[in-house]
């Protein structure tokens, strides 16, 4: 064996591993989802559920390409984003139920996931409202010389909201590490996009001058080596980017939005179950290329499924915040 | 005061040079607002500071106050303290999510974990002939929000002591600053000062009634004490410095001294910052009270352009001291 192959044998090793890791994630976000699911159906947790499902590959392979000190924003559907970005499960239940333990020590919930450790800056329950805050993170970034970068993430919805024009025009001025990551799934809320967007998506990038890119959000190896590009290049000084992820909520927009025949077929939704699911996609490739053991998967899924079952355990026996912590907080 | 060695300045060199110390102490304190750099803003409350500190730390921005704020929160949360320019108080409207709904509550949402230490800069009042979109006093809309402090100079002794403080403080800080007031002039120490938050100041004692007045209104509650000094009558003006944190026992104190209470505040009265005010005194000293409280704010109307009725809209000294007169008649 010469020293290029040997090469590529531990190149080859290391991304299967990569892959294997990017398989764990995404089936951790649709197991913590499906956990949400119960939870929320079993009326043990309040408020409102947004889940993630079927848009894995987004968060997953943007989140891979970035350093744990990297910044990101996220969304009031943001589950996904904050596992991808380090979260751990069992703290993440715990806000969702309101819970002491939980990274907000209960008063965030479900839609304001927030924690410096894992450079998460706030999932977010204003559409478009934390597109500022990842461009003011972007400055910082910039300013203090720490060549980190932020990620943005929002769902196509935030294309009506003018607060982003504003700061895209800012951060191609200014050349600020910013990638604005428009998860389109489709809908804004129980409307279809193309009854509220009009002209091109990425075109309202490109006239600011801003890089634009459009990929297939269900191939996680697609989103991960377009991300690591566009990373790469913020982190090299050379500005912000738009990248347009193409994917799909399995669910309604909310959990009890049951009844989705009035905007969507329920045809449409098993193709995209079917033919487009990010995990089989994966899996599918990593089996095909020889690369992973049918078993080893199945052995991740049934890894992910009792953490997740202790996560939840764990969080319900939680105890929730004492009454005296209602007034803490409000100012630093 | 430390008096040694207080020079005169104007309010606006006062604010200028609370600025400009901070960003020599700091460097992540930087500036963010439409013309904020070589031309120093409209007012020219900002002249030489881009010359001194570059435009690196002084950034010029696109009309986008919204976006510059939202970009403020966000470099807070991340180690810069930036002081955002919204050139006039009206343009706070445009502001109010990253204010209200980001700022105000990325601390208490996070559990405490990220904080946003940033000011607002911005000006109110009215008598500017600029009609009604560039006169409000909205002071109130941000006194009402938890996790917003809110501020209002009155001298430029205070605008310096209170601005440095704000630039130090982790929170969001509005700072109104009255843009007919720039041009008057105070002793300011030479030496390092800051002002506390929540410290209201006795700028006049009085015995006979308590004028609490904000901001623009200061001046013309010393003007109107002294048309009452005249008629034999002592009053007490109190500046709060502060709308939040509001500190409510030197105001009520002084209306258990005096028995006689006036709020005056540039702002609109109803549901406003005399509202809170008269409502702190009168739960904390109704039984001392005289008088109910009067309230005295901006007539409810948008503010008109034309000069005779814009100047029916704000209290003047004439009409301070006469309302204190009609208290002061009262059994």
């Amino acid at each position: 064996m010469t020293i290029a192959a040997d090469h590529r044998e531990t190149n080859s090793a290391v991304q299967v591993e990569q892959w294997l890791r990017v398989y764990r994630q995404m089936v951790s976000i649709r197991l913590f989802e499906e956990q949400v699911n119960e939870l929320y159906t079993r009326a043990l947790m309040p408020g409102l559920a947004h889940l993630y499902i079927g848009e894995e590959a987004v968060a997953v392979g943007i989140c891979e390409a970035l350093r744990p000190d990297d910044y990101i924003t996220s969304t009031h559907r943001g589950h996904g984003h904050c596992l991808a970005k380090g979260a751990t499960p069992d703290r993440m239940f715990a806000e969702l139920l309101g819970k002491e333990a939980g990274y907000c020590r209960g008063k965030g919930g479900s839609m304001h996931i927030a924690d410096p450790a894992t450079g998460n800056l706030g999932a977010n329950a204003i559409v478009a409202g934390s597109v500022g805050i990842a461009t003011g993170a972007a400055l910082s970034a910039k300013r203090l010389g720490t060549d980190r970068v932020a990620v943005c993430f929002f769902g196509e919805g935030a294309l009506g909201q003018g607060l982003l024009y504003e700061v895209m025009n800012l951060a191609q001025l200014w050349k600020l590490p910013v990638i604005y990551v428009c998860e389109n799934n489709l809908y804004n809320e129980y409307t279809h996009y193309t009854e509220t967007t009009a002209g091109d998506i990425p075109a309202r990038a490109t006239a600011f001058g801003i890089l634009a890119e459009t990929v297939d959000g269900q191939d996680v190896r697609n989103v991960f080596a377009t991300a690591k590009r566009l990373v790469d290049r913020g982190r090299c000084g050379e500005g912000p980017a738009f990248l347009v992820c193409n994917t799909y909520r399995y669910h309604g927009h909310h959990v009890g939005d049951i009844n989705r025949e009035y905007y969507r077929p329920k045809t449409e939704e098993q193709h995209w179950k079917a033919d487009r699911d990010p995990i089989k996609l994966l899996a599918d490739w990593l089996k095909r290329e020889n690369l992973v053991e049918a078993e080893a998967l199945d052995r991740i899924h049934a890894e992910v499924a009792s953490e997740m079952e202790a996560a939840v355990k764990f969080a319900l026996a939680a105890p929730y915040p004492k009454p005296e912590e209602v007034q803490e907080d409000v100012y630093a | 005061m430390p008096e040694a060695n207080a020079r005169e300045l104007t309010f606006a060199q006062a604010i200028r040079e609370a600025l400009s110390e901070e960003m020599r102490r700091d460097p992540h304190v930087c500036i963010l607002g439409e013309d904020v750099a070589e031309a120093g803003t409209p007012f020219k409350v900002l002249s030489g500071l881009v010359e001194e500190f570059g435009a690196y730390r002084v950034l010029d921005t696109p009309i986008s106050e919204a976006g510059f704020t939202g970009i403020a929160v966000g470099a807070a949360m991340t180690g810069l303290r930036p002081i955002v320019d919204i050139m006039f108080g009206d343009f706070i409207t445009l502001t109010m999510d990253q204010m209200v709904n980001q700022a105000a509550k990325v601390h208490y949402m996070s559990g405490g974990k990220w904080k946003v230490p940033m000011v607002m800069r911005t000006t109110l009042g009215a008598t500017r002939r600029s009609a009604a979109q560039h006169s409000q006093s909205l002071h109130a809309w941000f006194s009402h929000v938890p996790g917003l402090k809110v501020v209002l100079p009155s001298t430029p002794y205070d605008a310096k002591g209170l601005l440095k403080t704000a630039i130090r403080d982790e929170n969001p800080v509005v700072f109104f600053e009255d843009k007919m007031m720039y041009k008057l002039k105070g002793m300011v120490p030479a030496e390092e000062y800051t002002i506390p938050f929540g410290v209201a100041d006795v700028k006049r004692a009085g015995d006979d009634i308590t004028i609490v007045a904000t901001s623009s209104m200061v001046q013309v509650a010393l003007g109107a004490a002294e048309l009452l000094e005249k008629s034999g009558i002592s009053a007490e003006v109190i500046d709060p410095r502060t709308t939040w944190p509001l500190d409510e026992k030197t105001l009520i104190e002084s209306a258990k001294k005096t028995s006689r209470v006036i709020v005056v505040d540039e702002g609109y009265g109803r549901y406003g910052v005399t509202a809170e005010i008269a409502s702190v005194i009168a739960e904390g000293a109704f039984y001392d009270l005289d008088a109910p409280v009067k309230r005295m704010g901006a007539m409810h109307v948008p503010i008109p352009f034309s000069p005779p009725l814009e100047d029916l809209t704000v209290p003047t000294e004439k009409s301070v001291a006469g309302a204190a007169q009609a208290l002061c008649s009262r059994d």
